[in-house]
């Protein structure tokens, strides 16, 4: 088998469909009798309905049907995109009902209405009586953690989510043996994943009586549990199909839409429903990223070594669980395997509050973190005087780190080599020589800052991917996998897989995109960064299968063993000499029609992924700042990524823009803003949420340093998340730098930055 | 009070009545089927619903049907000729361009009315063409390199 | 889907303002990229709709034999943005129309609903103020020609009667002839954004000293406003860096800005006082004189 498809930059396989116009989205999906459902928001951020009359919007013509929380099951399920637990203790919080009868953040939904049309439907919203006893609203995690904070939940009795943390060794014992202590603390804010496609379902009940959804949705498989459980029927007669998608960096991968359209399509005799959600009510009623605030106590010895560290977060979580703790806990967890600490010790708290629910975003409280920990970094360097580089190299751990919690192992580690390369790229030594002393308005500072993530969930999670492979009468086959193309280009990685272990070329591999939960293999689709890691060893493992198959066919075909083998180019060849023995396609017709033996060959498997491997990288920015306006520009930027192979460097690099273009906005001017005594959303549309434009993006550099990691299906990790983490606090430090002014908190907006030049008395 | 509206769209005429308050997006995505065309925001501010009107890109979520009474509609579906990519849909394959593929018929028509314009495009000016579009997939690398690799002679 | 019934597209002006007359309800539309905007949010919850897109006439922009200049008030932002006359008689306002918007709501986007729409960020009325623009506005009976000024009201207000429409702006020679503008626009993006601030400033020099300095500022106050303390103190004075930065505090002098969510009353102080001396400053070049430091 020789390695010519994984590691080429091969074309994705969806790029026609997508550049015709001939993909197809959710919405563009026609069904003729197709129903639109729009849903009655609550005005208050907290309050209970206590009297809701729907009898006039009911008797609007082309009103189909109104629900509210009475007309639908109270089951209280989990949003989150995360594998079921047996363990009923390992579950997500069960908080959220289809609809509810008390608000909890400006935007719950109170009552949904059918209609003919939008504007009908619009009509109708009005014209739903809603009398609300209006409570206080608990706006912030500190109010909420109050003696007396008005419940968010009354089932609970307080509004805490969870604090369970950890400890590893003894921080109190460091503390008294290390030479200096350093406090930092440091605070992030709310953004929003803002794909492009909105989220949107349309859900209708089948010939079969089976409930049919169409969503835009990471997670097909678990959607449908989801569904099952809100609505309290078996999961078996629920079907979700998930066709292309527009984006969904974590937001698709909670289930917002799909509880309420099945319900709305049951409430019409099963005529189709869509519910397509406006770019305000997205942006405010599915999920945000958690804002948090950290609190860092170092122990560093004088020679710059970290001995140990006590960290404190309080993760807004808003007002539904979602993944809820997990977030703070990926955190907690992801950062370990960078910087040698003797003892560490995390105490998070996740809190609810009466805002959007927080969930699931581009590296999973691992950019808060990040951002809080290399600002604290580079500002012990600073009072160490040591150069910051120099100070995280000596504290770099590397290649045979055995995490003491979870036992995952660092097997393959370039982060050095990342460092090393991120250092050259920028020019490091000659800016920095250039920039000492500057006194113009305009000054250019340099930073830089390193991550370490995790590929997949293990063994926090169950990690199971599932891969079918079906040969072709031609040769070619099609490839069935639960796992999601977001965008991402998981499709293609996984073509260019089949491709490499079967040994035909790329464009004879058709991967079925549409996920079909009656069809598609179980995954629990696109997080974590897990797909090219963990459904990458299920789709080799069934190009394997398959592929022994085949050989064994032919074997049984022509006498030859299977063992003296290959497949090349769509051929049978003997392995030891390259000669030909029939084409693949020969084969293939034998399997279908051969009177005594056709026996048409697939393979199915699946795979348990109890490994881990852990990814690394750094991220280097040069940056302007403009003293008197306070505006910040990125004037380069490189990420370097240790993420083991690299199956297609084209995907791999648009996957590294993206994430670093995510980062900037981060550091500099994306935040969702709410009314500080209302909890209203001041900014929930594309607009006055400054997502960066590209006039405001730098040109972005990418480099990999290619390790190999053994546990990956062809020495891959995780790849996806990773450059979302550490171009924020990069820029923060390159900022430092210019300015000598320490920003704790993101965005670093010009109304921020004027405000800290001025307590420095630089403007 | 409907309003009888005729236009061509990728060349074809097309006839009908319509609501003055129905948009040109929905006209083309609900009553033509031109899927290609996408929505995104629905206020103008992300370029996804982008068409080319008399060769000017426009947002035609923000563009009343009544108002294409008399024009010349190019949707994505008309940039392709009988199945054969054109020169900027190429380049957009070509150069990884494409990820989730939601903002990219908006950028193609734009790259598109670019290409047509004859101009000669600096890369800042590229930049400020494209501005209306947003991408959160590709942080717009690519994106600039496929228009510049579309504009090549 | 907007929530519209009746919907009329006159062809002359005369039509256009007889039916004003006869139904007052009617909401006049033009790119539509705020009409439509306020519908979709909700702030219009229904309208019946006067399109003037179709009187051709009003998107004429010309330069009349006595160097007046006038814009019809249906030219696009791109329109404006490419046109020869205003780039060789008052490229600011170039300027000013390149930073609106982006390129598509520029291609449809009319200087005439920029102005009526009564926004204090409008990102032509800054400079238009800083012209002593005036504006006409025709009516089934007549017309009436009003600055600028005295057209905008409040946020969102604008001295746009019954029946009226804004058919024209007007720029006379002595206002633009031989002076030098630049526009900055200060925003959180550079495209696709509403002004934090915006800054016109225009200028005449003589020998190395202001004959006349104009600054219209936007987002500054409830409406677009002029900066007369610092304009009266730059006339005569010599063109330097300490002229500039008395200019820039004087400017402040004018302003009514206030505390939001977008930002603060003091950091929007702060920026007029710096901004209006780089306006000014590039003006300075624009207008033939020496670099300033």
């Amino acid at each position: 088998m020789t390695v010519n498809v994984v590691g080429k930059r091969v074309k994705r396989v969806d790029a026609v469909a997508k550049v015709t116009g001939k993909a197809k989205y959710t919405d563009d999906f026609m069904e003729r009798d197709m129903l639109v459902g729009k849903i009655l928001r609550s005005p208050y951020a907290h309050a209970i309905v206590k009297n809701i009359d729907v009898s006039k919007a009911k008797a609007l013509p082309g009103v189909e049907a109104v629900l509210t929380y009475k007309d639908v099951p109270d089951n209280k399920y989990a949003t989150a995109g995360h594998p079921y637990s047996l363990d009923p203790k390992h579950r997500d919080r069960e908080d959220r009902t289809i609809l509810t009868k008390k608000a909890r953040f400006v935007g719950d939904e109170i009552a949904a209405v059918v209609a003919t049309d939008d504007l009908t439907a619009e009509k109708a919203l009005k014209l739903i009586d809603v009398e609300y006893e209006v409570l206080e609203p608990v706006l912030t995690p500190e109010d909420a953690l109050k003696e007396n904070a008005p419940l968010i939940h009354e089932e609970y009795d307080n509004n805490i989510i969870s604090d369970f943390g950890y400890q590893i060794g003894d921080v109190e014992e460091s503390f008294k043996e290390s030479d200096y202590i350093f406090e930092d603390e440091f605070e992030t804010s709310i953004v929003q994943h803002c794909h492009l496609e909105n989220h949107i379902s349309y859900a209708y009940v089948d010939a079969d009586d089976r409930i049919v959804i169409v969503s835009s949705t990471q997670i097909p498989h678990i959607c449908r549990r989801i569904v099952g459980q809100a609505l309290g029927i078996p999961w078996g007669r629920i079907r979700v199909i998930k066709p292309y998608i527009g984006g969904g960096f974590g937001n698709k991968q909670d289930v917002c839409l799909e509880p309420l359209n099945a319900a709305l399509t049951l409430a019409v005799g099963g005529r189709p429903v869509k519910i397509d959600l406006s770019r305000e009510e997205c942006m405010i009623a599915t999920r945000t990223r958690h804002a948090f605030k950290y609190k860092f106590k170092t122990g560093v010895s004088k020679d710059g070594k970290l001995i140990a560290t006590h960290i404190t977060a309080i993760s807004n979580n808003g007002a539904y669980a979602s993944h809820g703790h997990s977030i703070a806990m990926s955190a907690g967890t992801k950062f370990r395997p960078l910087y040698s600490f003797k003892s560490i010790k995390f105490d998070p708290v996740t809190v609810y509050t009466n805002l959007p629910a927080a969930g699931a975003m581009r590296a999973y409280g691992v950019p808060q973190i990040k951002f809080a920990l290399e600002s604290h970094m580079e500002n012990i360097a600073r009072k160490l005087n040591m150069d910051p580089i120099e100070f995280r190299r000596r504290n770099l751990l590397g290649e045979g780190y055995v995490d003491p919690l979870n036992g995952n192992k660092v097997l393959s580690c370039g982060i050095h080599e990342c460092i090393a390369k991120g250092k050259e790229l920028i020019n490091w030594d000659e800016k920095k020589e250039k920039y000492k002393n500057q006194t113009g308005i305009k000054r250019r500072g340099l930073g830089m800052a390193c991550f370490s993530y995790a590929s997949g969930t293990h063994p926090v999670g169950l990690e199971l991917a599932g891969a079918r492979i079906v040969l072709n009468q031609d040769g070619s086959v099609q490839l069935q996998i639960g796992a999601t193309e977001i965008g991402q280009g998981s499709d293609t990685v996984f073509a260019q897989m089949v491709a490499e272990v079967l040994g035909i070329p790329v464009d004879m591999v058709h991967v079925v995109s549409t996920q079909d939960t009656d069809i598609s293999p179980f995954d629990t689709g696109a997080y974590a960064s897990r797909q090219t890691y963990v459904t990458g060893m299920a789709v080799k493992k069934a190009a394997l299968e398959i592929k022994e198959k085949i050989l064994n066919f032919v074997w049984g075909m022509t006498d030859i063993p299977a063992e003296a083998l290959d497949i090349e180019d769509a051929n049978i060849v003997y392995k030891h000499s390259g000669e030909v023995v029939m084409p693949l396609s020969k084969v293939a017709m034998q399997t279908y029609y051969d009177t005594v033996f056709a026996k048409p060959i697939t393979s199915d498997t699946s795979n348990n992924a109890r490994v881990n491997a852990m990814s690394f990288g750094v991220t280097f920015a040069e940056v302007e700042v403009d003293i008197k306006t306070g505006k910040i520009e990125v004037v380069e930027i490189f990420n370097v990524h240790d993420s083991g192979k690299i199956i297609n460097p084209q995907l791999a690099e648009g996957q590294v823009h993206g994430g670093v273009s995510m980062g900037i906005g981060y550091a500099l001017s994306e935040e969702m803003l709410f009314d500080e005594k209302t909890g209203k959303p001041l900014n929930n549309n594309l607009l006055d949420y400054k997502l960066p434009t590209i006039m405001d993006t730098p040109d972005i550099g990418v480099a990999f340093v290619e390790t190999h990691d053994p546990t990956g299906p062809f020495g891959n990790k995780s790849l996806g998340e990773p450059p979302a983490i550490s171009p924020a606090p990069a820029i923060r430090n390159a900022v430092l730098d210019a300015t000598g002014v320490a920003f704790d908190r993101i965005p670093m907006t010009p109304q921020r930055v004027f405000e800290k030049f001025k307590e420095a008395k630089l403007v | 009070m409907l309003k009888k509206i005729s236009f061509t769209v990728n060349g074809k005429e097309v006839s009908l009545e319509v609501n003055p308050g129905e948009t040109l997006l929905e006209v083309l995505r609900k009553r033509l089927g031109y899927t290609g065309v996408k929505k995104g925001c629905a206020v103008g501010e992300c370029g996804a619903c982008t068409v080319l009107i008399d060769g000017t890109p426009t947002d035609s979520c923000i563009y009343l049907a009544v108002w294409a009474d008399g024009k010349e509609i190019i949707t994505i579906e008309g940039i392709a000729e009988d199945g054969k990519l054109s020169k900027v849909q190429e380049a957009f394959v070509e150069e990884g361009a494409v990820q989730c593929g939601f903002c990219t018929p908006g950028l193609v028509l734009t790259t598109t009315a670019m290409v047509q314009s004859g101009k000669k495009y600096t890369r800042e000016e590229i930049k400020r063409e494209l501005s209306g579009h947003f991408c959160r997939c590709t942080g717009y690398q690519n994106i600039i390199k496929a228009v510049e690799k579309s504009l090549e002679d | 889907m907007y929530n519209v019934d009746q919907y009329f597209e006159p062809e002359t002006i005369d039509e256009a303002t007889a039916l004003l007359a006869e139904h007052p309800n009617l909401l006049i539309i033009a790119g539509g990229t705020d009409v439509l905007i306020k519908m979709h949010s909700g702030k219009i919850a229904q309208a019946d709709l006067l399109s003037i897109r179709k009187i051709k006439f009003l998107e004429t922009i010309q330069k009349r034999q006595d160097g007046t200049l006038s814009i019809g008030s249906l030219a696009t932002f791109t329109q404006i943005a490419n046109d020869p006359i205003i780039k060789e008689n008052i490229p600011v306002l170039k300027e000013a129309a390149l930073s609106m918007g982006g390129p598509q709501i520029r291609n449809v986007a009319t200087i005439g609903g920029n102005i009526c729409n009564g926004a204090t960020s409008a990102d032509s009325a800054s400079t238009l103020f800083a012209l002593n623009a005036k504006l006409k506005l025709q009516t089934q009976g007549g017309e009436r020609v009003i600055p600028i000024e005295d057209f905008y009201l409040g946020p969102g207000k604008v001295d746009l009667k019954p029946g009226e429409i804004l058919t024209e702006i007007v720029i006379s020679p002595e206002d633009y002839q031989d002076y030098g503008g630049h526009y900055i626009k200060f925003s959180m993006r550079k495209a696709m954004d509403i002004a934090t601030l915006g800054v016109s400033a225009i200028c005449r020099i003589k020998n190395g000293v202001f004959e006349d300095v104009r600054i219209g500022l936007g987002v500054a106050g409830p409406t677009p406003l002029r900066c007369q303390e610092a304009e009266s103190f730059a006339k005569g004075k010599t063109v330097s860096a300490q002229t500039l930065a008395e200019i820039g505090k004087l400017a402040v002098k004018s302003t009514k800005a206030r505390t939001s969510w977008r930002a603060s009353k003091e950091y929007r102080e702060h920026l007029v006082e710096e901004l209006s001396q780089r306006a000014l400053k590039v003006a300075i070049k624009n207008a033939g004189g020496e670099s300033l430091a």
